[in-house]
């Protein structure tokens, strides 16, 4: 007995210890996000400098105005979405297709199909050759080149063919001895059922695209065509603020004190929407991360 | 797959067999058109945007010319390839590669462990769902922002200095000090990255039987050693299948954070191939030698993933990967 209260009380000890690591790493997470949401409608360092003693003179929304005097950063936003968009639908039906045939049992050539994928994620001719490949199509500064080279995701395949093998065995019999071809089962029974993968595939793919630069860097020259993410890279990044929104400023300082205003809101801008719509979706995205740590 | 192989030999003469099996699979793939069809667009995607690059990446043997084309161009076997490796930054360009990936692995893969054994002991579902969605919420900003944060809040006039300030007589620039490059680079990863990455454990420590900790418990086991026996041999198979993909990730870290966070002044520790690659490539037209130094990089990824599988193997009784 006497043993096992003093058990406890260590445990206890380490439970407490455990509650309060927890609470300081969510700070170390949050503050960063909350410093740069609030410094946005700050003066720049208003928050280090002055703490709480802040007054209403030091608030101001002159990042915000700025960063949309110049229709860069819209422009940016409406072609991300295009190309997120644009990315998601054609990567979620080029996977749920090979996913549900490499679902099918017995379907003739299924282990060198999954060999014939599973190779590109480990061994690939690498940047220059894949360049290479997209500029003689024609594709440099089009939206194919942002959404067809990533299109075919082994990762989404496996998952989807996870998810179809689940599917009853009995729900495809049962369509097959009444009639129903391969393309009929899949249409009317399988993708019904999936909508949850569906989800899952579509907003992993969506996300990602949307938070990409990479490929926009190398395969879009021509500005006009930039999405989100490039145009916050040449504000926080190359320092590059666009000449529209700082047109009528002279002075180098006045210039650093609004550059840095601009960077704090286009990080609220680009980040927000996301932020704000994760916590809806959370169950989902940890469906999908739990679906594919299936072996 | 095997057991067609056994039949085979079997049957003395097996020609008949092969044929029967040919047209026996060709009879389903006529049945069945449609399967192969919808599998179609994926397989001739990864034919052009995978597949014919590696026969591209043949110009890494070649001396590269544009006029020419990929197959037209001069054979130079591996004038690229010791080039590359006889070339007086390439010690430092591999072993900054080797460092950065591998810190950041020794690092980054225990703490979503150690961080789902935390969130294990919330026993209040809804406080651990609460603490869960901070904890995820970075992974949801683009590695542009993060690098946007990292350069804003590190800069000589930004917080991180003005709060050091009352300790140090001048700001550090620590975005153009090799030093500091590195740890940067990890700990913004850990930022974004542990949260997230600990789901998968935390979901693996669910299924874990209460009536174990409760016999345990019983039997006078305190905490730390519940955790020690009970939880962690749990997450030991998840364990041994992330560690592996990992580890053999080491030579393919992410170009595209270390491209963001590379000054002119921090390459000293930052550049590492992949940055390299894109640079004496696409920006400075070198196309042959940065094709070789890619493939360089893939083929030891390769080798060291088949290594670190064979390794976790062993210590794994013989569970590893492939």
């Amino acid at each position: 007995m006497n043993n096992q209260i003093k058990h406890s009380k260590g445990d206890r000890m380490l439970l407490l210890t455990n509650n309060i690591l927890l609470t300081i790493i969510i700070l170390v997470i949050v503050g960063p996000l909350l410093y740069v949401f609030l410094s946005s409608f700050l003066e720049p360092n208003a928050i280090i400098r002055k703490g709480l003693s802040l007054n209403a003179s030091d608030w101001s929304l002159e990042g915000y105005k700025r960063l949309f005097t110049d229709d860069t950063i819209v422009r940016g936003f409406f072609n991300s979405l295009l190309y997120s968009t644009g990315f998601t639908i054609v990567t979620v039906v080029v996977c749920l297709f090979a996913g549900y045939a490499l679902s099918v049992e017995g379907l003739v050539g299924k282990k060198a199909f999954m060999i014939f994928f599973l190779f590109t994620m480990f061994f690939g001719g690498g940047l220059i050759p894949t360049y290479f490949v997209i500029r003689d199509l024609g594709m440099l500064n089009t939206i194919w080149a942002i959404i067809l080279p990533g299109a075919v995701n082994v990762w989404f395949i496996i998952l989807a063919r996870t998810y179809f093998k689940a599917v009853p065995n009995e729900l495809k019999e049962a369509a097959r001895i009444d009639g129903a071809s391969d393309l009929k089962i899949f249409f009317r029974i399988i993708l019904p059922l999936s909508k949850p993968i569906i989800f899952v595939l579509a907003l992993y793919a969506f996300i990602g695209q949307w938070n990409a630069y990479f490929d926009a860097m190398i395969y879009l020259d021509d500005r006009q065509l930039h999405p989100l993410q490039l145009v916050l890279r040449s504000i926080l990044i190359q320092n590059e603020v666009q000449p529209g929104m700082v047109a009528d400023v002279e002075a180098r300082n006045e210039l650093m004190r609004i550059s840095e205003m601009i960077r704090y809101s286009s990080i609220v801008i680009a980040s927000l929407p996301l932020l704000i719509m994760y916590p809806f979706f959370q169950k989902y995205f940890e469906k999908g991360v739990m679906v594919g740590s299936l072996k | 797959m095997e057991e067609i192989v056994k039949r085979e030999h079997a049957i003395p003469v097996s020609k008949p067999a092969t044929t029967t099996k040919l047209s026996k699979n060709l009879t389903y793939i006529k049945k069945n058109y449609i399967l192969y069809l919808l599998i179609a667009p994926a397989v001739i995607l990864t034919i052009i945007f995978k597949y014919i690059p590696i026969y591209g990446a043949t110009i890494a043997f070649k001396d590269f010319s544009p006029i020419r084309g990929i197959a037209g161009s001069e054979w130079v076997g591996l004038k690229h390839f010791t080039s590359f490796l006889t070339s007086p930054n390439f010690m430092e360009i591999l072993m900054n590669t080797i460092k950065l990936s591998s810190f950041e692995l020794l690092i980054g893969f225990p703490i979503p462990i150690i961080l789902a054994l935390m969130l294990n002991q919330l026993r209040k579902s809804s406080v651990k769902k609460n603490v869960q969605l901070a904890l995820y919420a970075p992974h949801f900003i683009s590695v542009v922002v993060v690098s946007g944060m990292v350069f804003l809040f590190l800069s000589p006039v930004g917080p991180v200095n003005a709060l050091l300030s009352t300790f140090l007589d001048k700001p550090i620039s620590f975005m153009s000090d090799p030093d500091y490059f590195r740890s940067i680079y990890i700990w913004s990863g850990v930022w974004q990255g542990a949260g997230w990455a600990s789901i998968v454990y935390v979901a693996a420590l669910a299924n874990v039987d209460p009536q174990l900790h409760e016999a345990a418990t019983l039997d006078g086991a305190s905490l730390l050693q519940r955790i020690w026996h009970i939880d962690l041999p749990t997450l030991k198979p998840v364990m041994a299948v992330l560690f592996i993909l990992a580890a053999g990730g080491i030579m393919g870290i992410g170009f595209e954070k270390a491209y963001l966070m590379q000054t002119s002044m921090n390459s000293p520790s930052s550049e590492i191939i992949a940055t390299y690659v894109y640079k004496r490539g696409l920006l400075a037209g070198d196309y042959s030698f940065a094709t070789a130094v890619g493939l360089f990089n893939a083929v030891v990824n390769v080798i060291l993933l088949g290594v670190v599988n064979q390794v976790v193997k062993k210590l794994n009784e013989g569970e590893g990967l492939v």
